[in-house]
């Protein structure tokens, strides 16, 4: 049997500042150690000020997967010397000495079976260590930016069983954060994710540093062979810590055998004791956005097909945009506009927020469609201009000529061409619907497909004298 | 000849009616500093432009303004008060010539009051110590006998009160570090309610129970600095408040009042000098009208060795972030691996500093919290009821402030479990977060006995009121000879 527990970073992106000082949350692009202040970087008499939306974001994301919502909240210090950590110590949370993390035990279902959480803590994030040089010139640069940034724990019992599902489960753990508006996965380190893999009766092999979804499922993908090749051949895994090497794709033992580290925990006196009262939490737990899964499910009743229902429950910005939109009957069809072409337009986070899409035009231009005035071709080229350059749907139109031609002395005109080019085609049309059917192709080509199919067939019918 | 004997309140008084000037007192002051900490050693930084800023206090006075209540009073404070003009080394090696980046919030509140910072005083190295002696620069001398200690770990703020260097002091009492040197060198020394005081800018050694307070000449002293120094701060979210006001209502009395006798602090194990000079502490309070019975406080007996693990547990993660990165002198550190430069960094740590931190590894690793930590933490919530019992029946719990009088120098300092057992009478207060102050009551033998009262938390005022009313009836008349 596999078992395969997680341990997976979050980073609270939506923060304006970090867990304890005004700092900012978003440190990417700074220059080194530009993003400090004396409290995150554990000058001497300092004290921590907890923000209090990142107590709010953990808990939400402990509701959210099922957990029980603690009474009674500490935190405690993490003791252990690394240069990362200003202070040598790590302010994070447990449950001990009467006091409980952000989520207590719980299980959630992210699709592939339920998955137990052990716990969900809020814990400051170190900062950046680099290596460089070699030999007698290497260097060791610590870049404090990130320190202090609040960090969310998720801490998984063993039960996954295997890499394809660890994928699953991580990537859908992603959509549920941002769904939850409390990160953006999309960030670089913005989620990080450790592996417990272990197999039989063997011991419990922790796999560190992954940088990716896609290098965790390899990861555990690798470790798992790794040790059943091992127990086949006769051998024991033993328990341990292995780095993940992504440029070979392979786990690497570490050259020295780390002793059981013993981190000394015990309460932070510093921050005060939290008691939740019942009335918070419920008022807490109202405030949870609509979970993807029921999302899902309101999506079919609207008549989406599955598929497109799936694509679209599971990412915030498009199903808000798409809830905007719709209004009832032309839900199905501005679902379609949106993960069929929209999605593949703007994927990123910055393409999302150059793009000129709003609700109103994606409504403008279902209707055109579920009138006939737009072929779906047609829509195609509108939606990526509005995308491209905002402006209403008629403007699009009228600039590009995309309107259907349903003017019937229009199509006439272009029927009779066409039939004066292929005198063929047009003799062989009163016997076969296959010549009728590439005369309509031939106007549709004149007219770049903009001619209403229905007005054309009845045109060539009528030259023809059917 | 200025007199700056007066006590800080007396200078506050003169300064208003126009018959003293801070320059005036301020530079009687670094003069006296100037002649008599040579031999005292109870600061460790002197501020010369100590003397521009008094009269800079003077000429806002002089031009109609407010200098506010402190006006250009001389004050000192502990070296472990963060002072952003002014090196703060907590008497270690580690931090010599340290200057922090920012102001302590205390500190702040006291200078934006008008006080006058001339000097920073001597400490037990981090605040670990009961005698000075720990100091990295050198012990203090007690004003009353050079050679016998001042008490600690604020016994720098202590001696510079006594001694008339300053006319008052901030220390920080984390297991009586202020109370144990106001009775030895016998000035009044105030240990705050928990929460009460700002911590931000102190230095941590025992996060969870510490508090910055007061040493001064007098009773009133110590409430006028409350008045400026206490309440609410943001930048520490285990402050309290609201408060005060403090100074206001320190005549009020100890008439009807509820005296509690702690047995345990004046039985057998006690000097006797000390045991009846607290016992006759309580019977001239019995003369003001106030009602004395023994009390016992079972799990006080427990205080001492709690109190031990709690702050080397606290002490061993508080001082971890000095690892010779950031902090301490620059040492040739290229090459070496990092455990390597961290015992390389950490030698600059005195030997209290690192049994302290040795006891605070062992104390809540995983083996041994059960044993230590986790026990420590239930002997404090059981002093914690029973102290809070205690306070449904007094309003007051007396003790002497320390159970031996004030000893030579060298005579303890190679005993630690002796020097430890010399907090038994003060932890209590800290362990449960309550106020507590050192009256100056006695001289036996040539040497200081201060009597200590507690209140229960927030009744600091209430506090100072009974300690106004016992220094009416204390048998000390005058200052050092």
């Amino acid at each position: 049997m596999r078992r395969i527990g997680l341990e997976i970073h979050c980073q609270l992106t939506g923060l304006e500042s970090k867990l304890f000082c005004p700092c900012r949350s978003d440190y990417r692009g700074m220059a080194p150690n530009t993003n400090t202040c004396p409290t995150c970087m554990g000058v001497p008499g300092t004290l921590p000020r907890l923000n209090r939306g990142a107590l709010r974001g953990a808990l939400l994301i402990g509701m959210a997967l099922g957990c029980k919502t603690p009474e009674r909240l500490a935190f405690f210090r993490k003791n252990y010397f690394y240069p990362d950590l200003p202070k040598n110590f790590q302010t994070t949370q447990l449950d001990a000495y009467w006091h409980s993390s952000a989520g207590g035990p719980g299980s959630v279902d992210l699709g592939g079976g339920s998955v137990r959480i052990r716990r969900v803590q809020l814990e400051e994030d170190p900062g950046r260590i680099t290596y460089g040089g070699e030999g007698r010139n290497r260097t060791t640069l610590v870049d404090y930016n990130r320190a202090g940034v609040a960090l969310v724990e998720i801490v998984t019992e063993p039960d996954l069983e295997d890499p394809a599902h660890v994928r699953r489960f991580v990537s859908a753990l992603a959509d549920l954060l941002e769904n939850l508006g409390v990160t953006d996965p999309g960030l670089e380190g913005a989620m990080r994710a450790d592996a417990n893999v272990s197999v039989g009766d063997g011991a419990r092999v922790e796999v560190k540093n992954v940088g990716s979804f896609r290098d965790l499922e390899r990861a555990v993908r690798f470790e798992i062979t790794r040790q059943e090749e091992l127990v086949s051949r006769g051998g024991t895994v033993a328990g341990e810590t292995r780095q993940w090497d992504e440029g070979r794709r392979i786990t690497v033992g570490a050259r020295v055998k780390e002793d059981d580290p013993d981190y000394r925990y015990f309460p932070e006196g510093d921050i005060p004791w939290i008691r939740l009262d019942r009335g918070t939490a419920s008022s807490l737990r109202a405030s949870l956005p609509e979970g993807i899964a029921e999302r899902r499910a309101r999506y079919a009743g609207l008549g989406i097909p599955a598929q497109v229902a799936d694509v679209l429950s599971s990412d915030s910005h498009y199903s808000a945009l798409f809830d905007r939109a719709h209004t009832g009957p032309d839900a199905k069809e501005i679902a379609n506009l949106v993960t069929s072409d929209l999605m593949g337009l703007a994927a990123t986070r910055e393409e999302r927020r150059g793009s000129g899409v709003t609700a109103g035009g994606l409504r403008d231009l279902a209707a055109a469609v579920i009138s006939g005035r737009l072929s779906r071709k047609s829509a195609k080229e509108a939606l990526l201009r509005m995308h491209e350059g905002g402006g209403d749907l008629e403007g699009i139109i009228r600039e590009a000529g995309l309107g259907n031609v349903t003017d019937s002395a229009e199509i006439a005109g272009v029927v009779a061409e066409v039939i004066a080019e292929e005198p063929g085609a047009a003799a062989d049309a009163a016997s076969n619907p296959e010549a009728v059917n590439y005369l309509v192709g031939m106007v549709m080509k004149k007219t770049r497909g903009r001619a209403d199919p229905a007005a054309t067939i009845s045109e060539i019918r009528r030259a023809l004298g059917g | 000849m200025t007199d700056i004997g007066i006590s800080a309140l007396e200078y506050v008084e003169g300064f208003r009616s126009g018959s003293i000037s801070a320059e005036d007192f301020v530079a009687a002051t670094l003069e006296r500093i100037r002649g008599i900490d040579g031999d005292l050693h109870a600061l460790v930084a002197v501020r010369e432009e100590a003397l521009d800023e008094a009269r800079r206090v003077d000429k806002v006075a002089r031009s109609g303004g407010d200098p506010g209540p402190c006006c250009g009073m001389p004050v000192t404070l502990k070296d472990n008060i963060c002072t952003a003009d002014t090196p703060t080394t907590c008497c270690s090696r580690m931090l010599e010539g340290y200057v922090p980046p920012y102001e302590a919030t205390v500190s702040a509140r006291l200078r934006g009051a008008g006080a006058v910072l001339v000097g920073k005083t001597n400490m037990d190295e981090f605040a670990m110590g009961l005698t000075t002696e720990f100091s990295a620069f050198g012990p203090t001398r007690n004003p009353w006998g050079t050679d016998l200690v001042p008490g600690g770990s604020s016994g720098g703020s202590a001696a510079a009160v006594a001694a008339c260097e300053c006319s008052a002091s901030l220390g920080s009492d984390t297991g009586g570090s202020v109370r144990n040197p106001a009775s030895f060198c016998s000035v009044v020394g105030f240990k705050p309610t928990y929460g009460l005081l700002s911590r931000h800018g102190l230095i941590s050694y025992a996060n969870s129970i510490e508090q910055a307070g007061p040493l001064t000449r007098t009773v009133r002293d110590a409430a006028l600095m409350l008045d400026v120094v206490a309440g609410p701060d943001p930048m520490d979210p285990t402050t309290v408040g609201p408060c005060g006001p403090y100074l206001a209502g320190t005549e009020a009395g100890i008439e009807g009042r509820r005296v509690g006798i702690i047995r345990e602090m004046v039985g057998d194990g006690v000097d006797g000098a000390v045991a009846s000079a607290a016992r006759d502490a309580a019977s001239r309070l019995e003369g003001l009208g106030a009602s004395c019975s023994e009390v016992s406080i079972e799990a006080a007996r427990y205080s001492v060795a709690a109190y031990y693990v709690i702050t080397s547990t606290e002490a061993g993660s508080n001082l971890a972030r000095f690892d010779g990165l950031r902090y301490g002198a620059a040492r040739e550190g290229s090459g070496l691996a990092y455990p390597d430069y961290l015992e390389e960094a950490r030698s600059l740590l005195g030997p209290e500093v690192a049994r302290r931190m040795v006891l605070g590894a062992l104390v809540p690793s995983a083996g041994h919290a059960g044993r230590y930590f986790l026990k420590a933490q239930k002997a404090r919530g059981a002093l914690t009821r029973e102290v809070a019992a205690a306070f449904k029946e007094f309003d007051f719990l007396l003790s002497p402030t320390v159970p031996v009088l004030p000893f030579e120098l060298g005579s303890r300092i190679d005993d630690p479990v002796s020097l430890f057992l010399v907090d038994a009478n003060t932890v209590a207060a800290n362990l449960t977060g309550r106020p507590a102050v050192s009256v100056p009551y006695d001289i036996r033998d040539g040497r200081p006995v201060g009597v200590q009262l507690m209140a229960d938390s927030m009744r600091d005022a209430d506090l100072l009121a009974a300690a106004r009313a016992l220094e009416g009836v204390s048998r000390v008349e005058g200052g050092p000879p």
